[in-house]
């Protein structure tokens, strides 16, 4: 008989994390790369949750709240970055933003 | 037999899953985006399975209302569209490394995770860990109400809450400075 488990939720909290790392690393978009990063962040949220669930404790969903805020916070300023960055240089992948290599 | 909340949780786990990968691989970035949102609502589902139906409204007002929406905002106010799909996503070199070294951070959570024992093995039912888990008299006992969930933003984590307030005003403060017109002639003169 197969129930779920937390076993189950962190498991997949560390598979969103991991298609998050591999979106970030990957992508050349930097538009993407913001969407992966979300998208571990996601994965995070999964994990404190369960653990909050199953500990017993309000304290894991309130840092969940926290984390939101944060997230909500980082992409409005990451996409203004990007925006200023487009205005100068007429792209969004970041191959092309390698003015200080070499 | 699979019980319902299991059917649940693997038709969520598989739409989340499912989402990201498909996010992560898609050429156009509003399809990516789209595949982004259905993630989202994929892990708001699996906050409603673990009880935290607040966070799960959250999840889908602030992650699938807000954030994806600004996402396609400034995806169609760039206009990033077919010249950038056009190109390949990445190169193949790129593409191995970072398989193995997201599959190595994965590994690294699963097992190197497991051998601590802060989820034990033998008693991994709900009810069991929950007795199991000493509750000290400070924090705050789970609950699935939001007004506890007020409660407890109003006590013990008022700094954060005021923190965060602030921070929210500086991102906006921020944000407006980014994108004011003169910034880019500023820079050129």
């Amino acid at each position: 008989m197969l129930t779920v488990t937390p076993h189950h939720f962190l498991i997949l909290s560390f598979i969103l994390v991991g298609i998050g790392f591999f979106g970030l690393l990957i992508r050349r978009n930097v538009l993407l790369m913001l969407m992966s990063l979300e998208l571990m962040l996601n994965g995070i949220n999964v994990a404190l949750l369960t653990f909050s669930r199953v500990g017993n404790n309000l304290d894991g969903g309130i840092f969940v709240f926290f984390i939101m805020t944060v997230a909500a916070a980082e992409v409005a300023v990451g996409l203004a970055l990007l925006v200023a960055l487009y205005k100068k240089r007429r792209s969004v992948l970041s191959d092309d933003m390698a003015l200080l290599k070499n | 037999m699979m019980s319902t909340v299991d059917l649940l949780f693997w038709l969520f786990a598989t739409l989340s899953v499912g989402g990201g990968l498909s996010m992560v691989f898609s050429k156009h970035p509003v399809s990516a985006a789209m595949f982004m949102i259905v993630s989202l609502v994929g892990v708001a589902a699996l906050f409603v399975l673990l009880e935290s139906f607040f966070l799960a409204v959250l999840q889908v007002l602030v992650y699938a209302g807000a954030v994806m929406v600004l996402f396609l905002f400034i995806i169609m106010l760039l206009d990033v569209g077919p010249d950038a799909a056009k190109q390949k996503i990445t190169n193949w070199k790129t593409g191995i490394f970072g398989f193995f070294t997201a599959a190595l951070l994965v590994y690294l959570l699963v097992f190197l995770g497991n051998s601590n024992d802060f989820v034990n093995e033998g008693t991994s039912s709900w009810p069991a860990l929950i007795e199991d888990s000493a509750t000290s008299g400070q924090s705050l006992p789970f609950s699935t109400n939001v007004s506890s969930f007020g409660y407890g933003l109003m006590t013990k984590y008022m700094l954060p809450v005021q923190i965060a307030g602030f921070m929210l005003l500086a991102a906006m403060i921020g944000v407006i400075i980014l994108s004011k017109k003169d910034v880019q002639q500023k820079n050129d003169g």
